[in-house]
């Protein structure tokens, strides 16, 4: 190393004044470059895997402006009193002690002749080969009424952190007997199940504080992920307490009124005391920007993850369109291991393995009462294609709810450690 | 000397009528002598009680690690709430390995190798269990099937490069540095150990969904190669 990757760490510890994006094109000489945008789910890890698998002969620079991530998976469980939000939050401390250049700082373009990253805070960074993982970004327009600057009367805590906390604090300032209502976005969204597990924490939290209260769910969709598992969990430990309206009610048109704090559903005007709103999602703008999207999302190839437009971009996560794989935490960590082995193999000849998918979703619904939903991938010439799966069964008994509940903690502690040391 | 023999019988004049006959039918009072593997540890009978082990009386249809007051490993109570019910299967998949369907159970006892001396010993059994609604249909004399892993599997030699990226699939849940908060931790097992716990899953001897789906993709290599990596991880 030329340079003192001492200065570029995203450690919070580390001096923010050293931080001087020009500079990173000097860790170019000699070695392959890798840049990663985005240090959630998907980035991180391939950016980790890369850096500790290539041993010091790829340079890896990660791009992410925030110093902490905090995790979207377990922010419902916050939500219902199940876990502290500094639990959630993970730094970079670990991939920049394994070599990884830890850049805080926001993507604002890609020159795809030059090969470059520009970065919001002036400079580019060159690459060889660039994996984007911005994770999602709201489809302007989507539900009427919204737009993000009404994201603090009516938040949508679909990032996590500060509007999770939020949410959280109007659920809790509702008046006694007051209205929750949360409008569901349409598929496809990121963590098919997290509405619902996040209706099942409201519940959860209502009912303690708040039991005379009542949810309204307006959802654009007939059915949705887990549904019979949900209903069922909700029927036994919300009685009462939870309205769901779907599609052929009306619940895909909707409209809201943040001043007013009103939601219009089928043309009927309800007064609400706190209001989640989950927009239609669409790939985080960096993606667009690179010109790697057709429509909202990224095309790949399974093999690789690498984009259908440009064979030295790779998209990850929440942001791509694979395939049967749905847009998860466990999803975008499985693509990452696939691609960081290619990316690899590419750059350094080492050897590379055939791509393996899984994922595994876990929702709580009330105290030790834990679902989950899971499957395998392959990739096959036109997509990433399910294998197998399986899926918790209604009616099953409480010691294995309670197991499956524990097991998705155990999964918290692992991927978190996988993804940032 | 064999209290309940009679009633054996009696079943046993019933299922004969039924399609699954036992091609290995168990004899209780040959299990009866081979039980003394076993006395050391169980208790089985009107008197028994807990000792080193858990008294087996009524172990068929019993939920494993279901005796209260007994103080199971963890791996076994994680067996009792993944579904493991002893019957003819799990029991005598059980006795011929413990740890392929209990890796890291307490019981330390090598395994009976012969299906006769399982089958025996399980016709012994069954007579302290008595409860015919219990006791499935012809489970104490149903044929013994062969769980006990091939040794030609066990001698592949696995490739602990391909095991180490096979393995980034299972550090999503499994915790490189062997941590095991709600999910156990498979780091530095015996090779062995390894493999026939897989193949376990592998063939739905052992209960789990996602371990059998895991395990259901990997062929005979990968296992091995799996097994070849873990072992080195400190
Ligand atoms: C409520 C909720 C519950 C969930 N529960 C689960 C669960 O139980 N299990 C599960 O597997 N998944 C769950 N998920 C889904 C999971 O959080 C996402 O699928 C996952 O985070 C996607 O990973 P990603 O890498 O695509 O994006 P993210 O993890 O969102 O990471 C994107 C990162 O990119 C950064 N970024 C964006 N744009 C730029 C730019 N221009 N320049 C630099 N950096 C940029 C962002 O700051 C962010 O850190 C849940 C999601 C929600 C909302
Ligand atoms: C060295 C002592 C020892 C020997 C020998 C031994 N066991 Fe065990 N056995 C145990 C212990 C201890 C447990 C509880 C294991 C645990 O919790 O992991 C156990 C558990 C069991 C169980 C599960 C019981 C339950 O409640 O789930 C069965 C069945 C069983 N043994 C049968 C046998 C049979 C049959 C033999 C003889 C072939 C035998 N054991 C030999 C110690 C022994
Ligand atoms: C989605 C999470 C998940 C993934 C991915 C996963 N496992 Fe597991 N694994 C579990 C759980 C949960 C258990 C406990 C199962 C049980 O109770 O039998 C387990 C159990 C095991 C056991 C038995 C441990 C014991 O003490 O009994 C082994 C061995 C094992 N896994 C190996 C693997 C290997 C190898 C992989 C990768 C190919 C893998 N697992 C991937 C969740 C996972």
């Amino acid at each position: 190393m030329t340079f003192n990757r001492r200065a570029f760490i995203g450690s919070a510890t580390a001096a923010t004044a050293a931080l001087s994006s020009p500079m990173v094109m000097a860790a170019g000489a000699g070695k392959p470059n890798v840049v990663v945008v985005g240090g959630g789910a998907g980035g991180a890890t391939a950016a980790r895997y890369i850096a500790k698998d290539s041993k010091g002969a790829i340079n890896v620079t990660l791009i992410e402006p925030t110093r902490v991530y905090y995790t979207c998976f377990f922010s419902n469980l916050y939500i219902g009193g199940y876990r502290e939000m500094a639990s959630l939050g993970h730094s970079y401390g670990t991939l920049a002690t394994e070599g990884v250049n830890v850049v805080h700082d926001w993507a604002i373009g890609v020159d795809r002749d030059a090969k470059t990253v520009s970065l919001a805070g002036g400079g580019t960074v060159p690459y060889d080969k660039l994996i984007l993982s911005p994770g999602i970004d709201f489809v302007d327009g989507a539900v009427e009424g919204w737009d993000l600057s009404a994201q603090n009367a009516m938040p949508h805590a679909y990032k996590a952190g500060s509007q999770t906390e939020l949410l959280k604090a109007q659920i809790e300032a509702m008046p006694a007997g007051g209205t929750f209502a949360m409008v569901a976005p349409p598929n496809p969204y990121r963590c098919p199940p997290g509405p619902y597990e996040r209706v099942s924490m409201v519940a959860h939290l209502l009912k303690e504080k708040n039991p005379t209260a009542k949810i309204i769910v307006a959802d654009p969709k007939a059915k949705f992920s887990k549904m019979a598992l949900f209903q069922e969990g909700w029927a036994n430990h919300y009685e009462g307490m939870v309205d769901w309206i779907g599609e052929e009610f009306g619940g895909g048109n909707v409209s809201v009124d943040p001043d007013a704090m009103t939601v219009t559903i089928d043309g009927e005007v309800t007064k609400v005391d706190a209001c989640n709103v989950i927009p239609a999602m669409k790939a985080g703008r960096i993606a667009e920007l690179a010109g790697v999207t057709d429509g909202n999302w990224a095309p790949v190839n399974g093999a690789d993850m690498s984009t259908k437009a440009d064979a030295d971009i790779y998209v990850l996560g929440d942001s791509c369109q694979q395939g049967d794989m749905p847009k998860s935490g466990f999803s975008a960590n499985s693509q990452a291991k696939v691609c960081a082995n290619a990316v690899r193999g590419a750059l350094t000849g080492s050897k590379v393995f055939p791509a393996k998918f899984s994922n595994t979703c876990w929702s709580l619904i009330d105290t030790d009462d834990g679902v989950k939903v899971g499957a395998t991938y392959e990739a096959t010439p036109e997509k990433i294609a399910k294998v197998d799966g399986f899926i918790s069964q209604t009616g099953e008994t409480s010691v294995v709810r309670k197991a499956t509940y524990e097991e998705s903690v155990g999964w918290y502690a692992g991927i978190t450690a996988d993804i940032f040391g | 000397m064999i209290r309940g023999l009679h009633r054996l019988l009696v079943f046993a004049t019933m299922f004969v009528a039924g399609a699954a006959l036992s091609d290995v039918p168990g004899d209780p009072d040959r299990g009866a002598t081979i039980f003394s593997k076993c006395k050391g540890c169980h208790q089985v009978g009107p008197d028994a009680v807990n000792r080193i082990g858990p008294h087996l009386n009524g172990i068929f249809g019993r939920p494993a690690a279901s005796i209260a007051g007994f103080a199971y490993s963890k791996p076994m109570k994680r067996a009792g709430s993944d579904g493991v019910v002893w019957t003819h299967e799990t029991l005598d998949g059980f006795l011929e390995n413990p740890k392929a369907l209990v890796s890291g159970t307490r019981m330390s006892f090598r395994g009976l190798s012969d299906p006769q001396d399982r089958a025996d010993i399980m016709a012994y059994l069954r007579v302290y269990s008595d409860d015919p609604s219990n006791i499935p249909e012809a489970e104490p004399t149903a044929r013994a099937t062969d769980h006990n892993v091939d040794p030609a599997i066990l001698a592949i030699q696995g490739d602990p490069e391909y095991g180490e990226y096979l393995s980034s699939e299972c550090k999503t849940c499994h915790q490189r540095d062997g941590g095991d908060d709600g999910i156990p931790s498979i780091t530095l097992w015996p090779e062995e150990d390894f493999v026939v716990a897989m193949q376990a899953y592998k063939r739905k001897l052992r209960p789990h969904p996602v371990m059998q789906m895991m395990a259901g993709r990997l062929s005979d290599e990968e296992i091995a190669a799996l097994a070849a990596y873990f072992k080195t991880l400190e």
